[in-house]
Order: C-alpha cells, then structure tokens, then sequence
C-alpha cells in the first residue's frame, strides 16, 4: 500500500500544528549543535534533521495521553508529543531540573505526563514494550494507542518481529512508526536490509503496512491519521513507514562522508525548511501567523537554554534513589 | 499456617489466585498458561484463565523478548504482570528487556516510572533435562542493580513470595526449582506474605552457620541432622530473597557461630556464594574461626548422564564435609 503524495485534506488548524512543531525541533536541534560546536555543551547526541515533519505529523494525529516509546535519535519525538523544551534542554544537560532529575540523559528521556514513556538506546527494544503499553489499555478499555518510534535498521533486529507478529495475533492499538531515513550506522538500507520498503514487512504479520512520504505533512499525516483510527476501532497495529533521509552524520561529530553527495543535496533539497514553511503558508496560514509561530518557537528555546544553563547539577548523593523503590544504603 | 498441605504448584496456584482476585491489575502471560493451552507446563496456571479469562491470562507466542517487553510495557501504566518464562535458560533471550529496560526504568527516568513486574521461571538439574534446561542463574541478575530475584524453599513461602512479589514496585525474577512442585507442606493462609528481602532462620545452632537459598535448604537440613549426630549444631539460613540478601541475618548468626558454609546449586565460580562470602570475611573477619566455605556445583555445562550429573551436583555429603572443615572436628 502506497500513499499517494498529499491530498490537501489537512486542515489550516493542523497545518499550524504541524509546522509550529516541526519548526521547533529544526530549531532545537540547530541550537543544540551549536552548543555543542562550540563547547557550551559535552553530550552524546543523534541529529534529527530530515525527520522533523515524521514527527511533527505524526504526533500531531495523537492525543497527550497515548503512548510513545521512541529512541536515542528521538529528539524530535519527544518535543512533538509535548514535552516541556525547558525540561528536555535540563535534561540534555544533565540537571537536577531535567525530566529525569538529570538520570536518564538524552538516551533516556521519560515523561508520562505527555504519553513519553520510554526511550531507549538498545536498537529495537522499544518495539516490544509499546506492545505493552497497548495491551494495557486494552484490557482496560482505555481509548489510548501506543506508537513504538524506530529506524529502518530496527526493523532487522528480533525484538522487531517477535513484536509485529504478537501484536497482530493480539489486535493491539499499536502503530509502529518507522523512521527510514536509509542508513543504520554507515549500513545502507540496500547493504542491511532484505526489503526496499520497511512496509512490505508487514504483510508477513497480517497487518497493513503503509509507507508514506516523511517529507511531506499530509502524507504522514493522513497515514498516521488511518492507522490511529484502525487502532482506536480495535482493528489492530498498522506498520507505517516514513520514508526520509538522514542528512547529518549518524552521531553528533561523526564522518558522513561516505552518503553519496548528490544523494545529500537531494535530499537537502527536498527537506528544506524553507520548503516546508512554503507548503504551510499555501494552506490558509498567513505569513504573520508564520512569524509569530517562529518567534515563540525561538523565545521558547532561548529560555529552555537559559534554564538548563542555570540549573543546578544532581547531588552525588541522589544516585541512591530511584534504584528501587526504597532508598539504598550510602 | 494451618495444618492443611499443599504442593509447590497448588501454592503458587494460589497465591497467583488470590492476587488475580484482589487486584484487576494483576495479569498473567506466557507461552501455554491459559487453560485452553494446558494451564501451564507445570499446571501452576491451571483454571485462571478459565476464571479470569484469557485477557487477563494470556497465552503467547513463542517469543521471549516480546513477553517481557510486552510486561514491562505494562507495568510502566501501573499493571501487575506476572510473566512466565518457562524455562530458566529461555530468559537468555529475553536479556535485553529485564537487565537493560525492567532494571533500570525506574532509574533512568527519575523515578518517574516503575516496573513491577514479577517473572516466574523453573529450573534446576538433576532430572535429565541437559545443558540447556537446567541452569540456574540467579547471579546475573543480582549483579543487575534495579532487579530482585527470589527462591522459595517451601510451597507456604513460595505462596508468601509470589504475593510480596507482585504486591512490590520493582521487578521480580521468582525461580521454581523443577524438583520442587510435587513437594508438599503446611499450606499458607490466603493473604500470607514473605517480605522479599528477608531471611528465613530455619534451624538454630551455634556451631556453624550453614547459608542457603531454594533447593539447597533441605539439602542443608539434612546435613546438620547428621552434624548434630556427630555434635556439630549447625545454624541454616534460607534466604529466600537471594538478591537483594539479608545482610543482617547472616552477619548476625556468622557473629554467633564464627563459621560460615555458602552451598548454592548454581556453579560455584562468581556464584552468589562468592558476594556472601567475601561480605562476611569484610565484616567478622577478626572473629572467624576460619574462612567460610563454599559447597555448588562443579563449573561444567549441566551434564545429561547420571553419573555426570551426580558429578555435576553438590551433594548433602558436600555440605556435611565443608561444615566438618570449618569446624575443624573432622571424623
Ligand atoms: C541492539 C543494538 N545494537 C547496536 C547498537 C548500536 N547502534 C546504535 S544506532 C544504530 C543504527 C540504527 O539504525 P536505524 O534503526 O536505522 O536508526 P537511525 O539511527 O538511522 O535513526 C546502531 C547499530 C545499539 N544501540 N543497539
Ligand atoms: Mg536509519
């Protein structure tokens, strides 16, 4: 099943969400490596840049209480299923004030309040455990979905199809979002992986399979839209596929110089924000409304930044909670 | 207890039961245990599916890490899922999803989710099941910050184990000991709990402490019967919660007694006898009589031939043998 591109059926309401989220997190992402340029900052940390509009659409579909599990590259996951930026930036940094009293790290974000539930650094792991958080509801015939978040390299790990299979045996009100943006590591897609779509995996578990372009708002939109809608009717997981490409190194700091140049430039081209900013403003939002989203969007990452930089950093001592339930001995 | 008996399996049956009646977030999952499935390789689940039905009792696939990762996804929205993975050795597939995610969610995430989700598993050698169907590993995971890991000894503490185990905010790994489900006992009283993390003095003596968990507790009171034949009181402590241990109890009998024996199932090298020993030489060092002994198994895949397997095994005259040392009243 493939998504034809973009039929324009996105709302100008939904079209301002979608691009105050994406906006925010090209954003962060941009101010984050700054920072770690130029020394502000000293963290392991896995660009988002071409996954925005996955993200930003994606979550757009959902509601604050459904689940997400995402991934060390997950960033973009986490700010547009709502995460507070100034308690991610604390975080990121380490602080006390972070939303992991500074434990978790950018690997490891966590925050209920906004449906973010885990995130991992094991490739794959997270797959199950969405399984989990939607079985949950399931048996307590809550209306939520749950959305394991993962790259295409995830999809060649066990964790992934033990996952898919109990799932649909189940009929759970899971989505499991994969992130293709062709590369694992160095590993190609063509080099690591025996399909050129994640989504044909699916038909393998009896369950729709849907690839949809990650660069364009409608198209996840939409899919993400179907599959929450057939996971809220009690029809069970969709695999949705969103096809992009990573336009940075793997990791912060990394060689990228074995993607193809013309493959880079590409793909620049077609996720440039500019772009995207332009698709928005041909959907009933006016060029003030724009300018405003971005400012606020910029306002609020200034004072993210200022509160991670203020806040303090954990007593030693706070490594003796949180191990179990009852504090440990010194 | 009352005087009633009851079986290792009728125990955990119950405990399982009553847990399910009490708290509709109690669920149970694992490869054959609802009923239409068998009610369990070892029938511990046997008609709960039928009473609470197979939403709650859910038989899976074949598929460890999905199992787990589908508890501790779960147990992350306040469920109490009692996931059983049939095997000891099976949990290998399933390592990622306790050492890395059940342990240390409530780590990572500043105490802002939990797991508590309890693992039931059997195991044990010396029934012929081989290399891969016999280990126990108990180790491993009290050498993972975040887990607990218990063992019963008997049906009535295994009932007040598996309560206290889902009744806990943190995840539980329960072994059964594959000998041990036709064993009968004073059955527990419904609502019975052993706290996890609590000793159990089995038998008082103030001759040598005898340290032992699961299996190995009636192996060790058989040991100081013929001890005390020979004037040896031996002191034998059931820890039932092997990790984290009952520090306390131990270092207050070995105080006692001044001579401590470790006898554990599992292989002998880095085994959990190796942690409790070097923890009493660290503590009562100046006030043992001699260094503490440890009695486990030979380090060998579990053999499948009997004489290998015999060889394998400790044995209650290991026991015996190690305690006479210590006491140095050798016959
Ligand atoms: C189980 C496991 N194996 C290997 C790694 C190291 N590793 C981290 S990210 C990565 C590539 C994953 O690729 P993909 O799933 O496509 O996600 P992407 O990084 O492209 O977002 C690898 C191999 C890991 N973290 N976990
Ligand atoms: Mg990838």
């Amino acid at each position: 099943m493939n998504k034809p591109a973009s039929s324009p059926s996105l709302s100008p309401d939904m079209a301002r969400t979608i691009y105050r989220k994406a906006y925010l997190i090209n954003r962060t992402d941009e101010r984050f490596r700054a920072m770690l340029t130029n020394g502000e900052l000293a963290v392991a940390y896995y660009p988002v840049r071409g996954h925005e509009v996955i993200a930003a659409a994606a979550m757009a579909a959902l509601e604050t209480e459904d689940y997400l599990v995402t991934t060390y590259r997950g960033l973009h996951d986490a700010l547009a299923k709502g995460i507070p930026s100034r308690l991610l930036w604390a975080e990121f940094a380490g602080k006390r004030t972070g939303t992991c009293k500074g434990k978790g790290g950018p690997m490891h974000i966590t925050h209920p309040e906004t449906g973010v539930m885990v995130t991992t650094g094991i490739v794959g792991s997270g797959i199950p455990i969405a399984n989990g958080l939607a079985m949950s509801s399931q048996i307590r015939g809550e209306n939520r979905v749950a959305v394991a978040s993962f790259g295409d390299g995830a999809s060649n790990i066990g964790a992934f199809h033990e996952a898919l299979n109990m799932a649909s045996v189940w009929k759970l009100p899971v989505i499991f979002l994969c992130q293709n943006n062709q590369y694992a590591e160095h590993t190609t897609l063509a080099a690591g992986t025996s399909v050129s779509s994640i989504a044909e995996r699916a038909a393998g578990y009896g369950m729709p399979g849907v690839s949809c372009d990650g660069l364009d708002p409608a198209s996840v939109y939409e899919a993400m839209s179907e599959a929450v809608s057939r996971a809220r009717a009690g029809d069970g997981p969709t695999l949705l596929e969103a096809r992009t490409f990573r336009l940075l190194g793997h990791i912060f700091g990394a060689d990228y110089s074995y993607v193809p140049k013309e493959d880079l430039s590409a793909a620049e081209e077609r996720a440039s924000m500019a772009k995207l900013r332009q698709w928005i403003s041909e959907r009933q939002v006016s060029e003030a409304e724009l300018t405003q989203i971005e400012q606020e969007a910029d306002a609020e990452i200034e004072e993210a930044v200022a509160f991670a930089l203020e806040s303090e950093l954990p007593d030693p001592d706070e490594i003796r909670f949180d191990i179990y339930e009852t504090e440990q001995a010194a | 207890m009352s005087a009633e008996k009851m079986s290792f399996a009728q125990a955990l049956n119950a405990a399982l039961d009553d847990a399910m009646a009490d708290d509709e977030n109690v669920i149970m999952l694992g490869e054959d245990v609802a009923d239409e499935q068998g009610g369990g390789v070892f029938k511990v689940s046997k008609g709960l599916s039928d009473k609470y039905g197979t939403k709650r009792v859910r038989s899976t696939p074949i598929s460890e890490q999905a199992i787990i990762g589908a508890a501790v996804g779960a147990a992350i929205t306040g469920m109490r899922p009692v996931a059983e993975i049939m095997l000891m050795n099976f949990i290998t597939v399933a390592m990622d999803q306790l050492v890395n995610h059940a342990a240390k969610l409530r780590f990572m995430s500043g105490g802002q989710t939990n797991v508590p989700l309890v693992v039931r598993t059997t195991t044990g050698a010396g029934v012929g099941f081989g290399g891969q169907h016999s280990d126990m590993l108990e180790a491993w995971f009290a050498h993972v910050p975040g887990i607990k890991i218990a063992t019963a000894s008997n049906p009535a503490d295994a009932y007040g184990l598996m309560r206290s185990a889902i009744d806990d905010e943190d995840p539980t790994i329960l072994i059964e000991n594959i000998t041990h489900y036709g064993m009968t006992g004073p059955a527990a009283k419904p609502g019975y709990r052993v706290p996890l993390g609590k000793a159990a003095i089995v038998r008082e003596g103030g001759d040598v402490t005898l340290i032992t968990y699961g299996r190995g507790v009636g192996d060790c009171l058989k040991a100081a019967g013929q001890l005390a034949d020979e004037g040896i009181e031996a002191e034998v402590i059931d820890l039932r919660t092997v990790s984290p241990w009952d520090e306390e109890a131990v270092l207050s009998s070995v105080a006692k007694t001044k001579r401590a024996v470790i006898v554990h199932e599992a292989v002998r090298p880095f085994g959990a006898g190796a942690e409790i020993s070097s923890r009493i030489h660290e503590e009562l060092f100046g006030e043992l009589a001699g260094p503490v002994q440890r009695v486990a198994s030979y380090p060998s895949p579990v053999p499948f031939a009997k004489p290998l397997e015999t060889a394998f095994l400790y044995s209650v005259a290991d026991i015996v043998h190690a305690a006479q040392q210590a006491t140095e009243k050798k016959v």
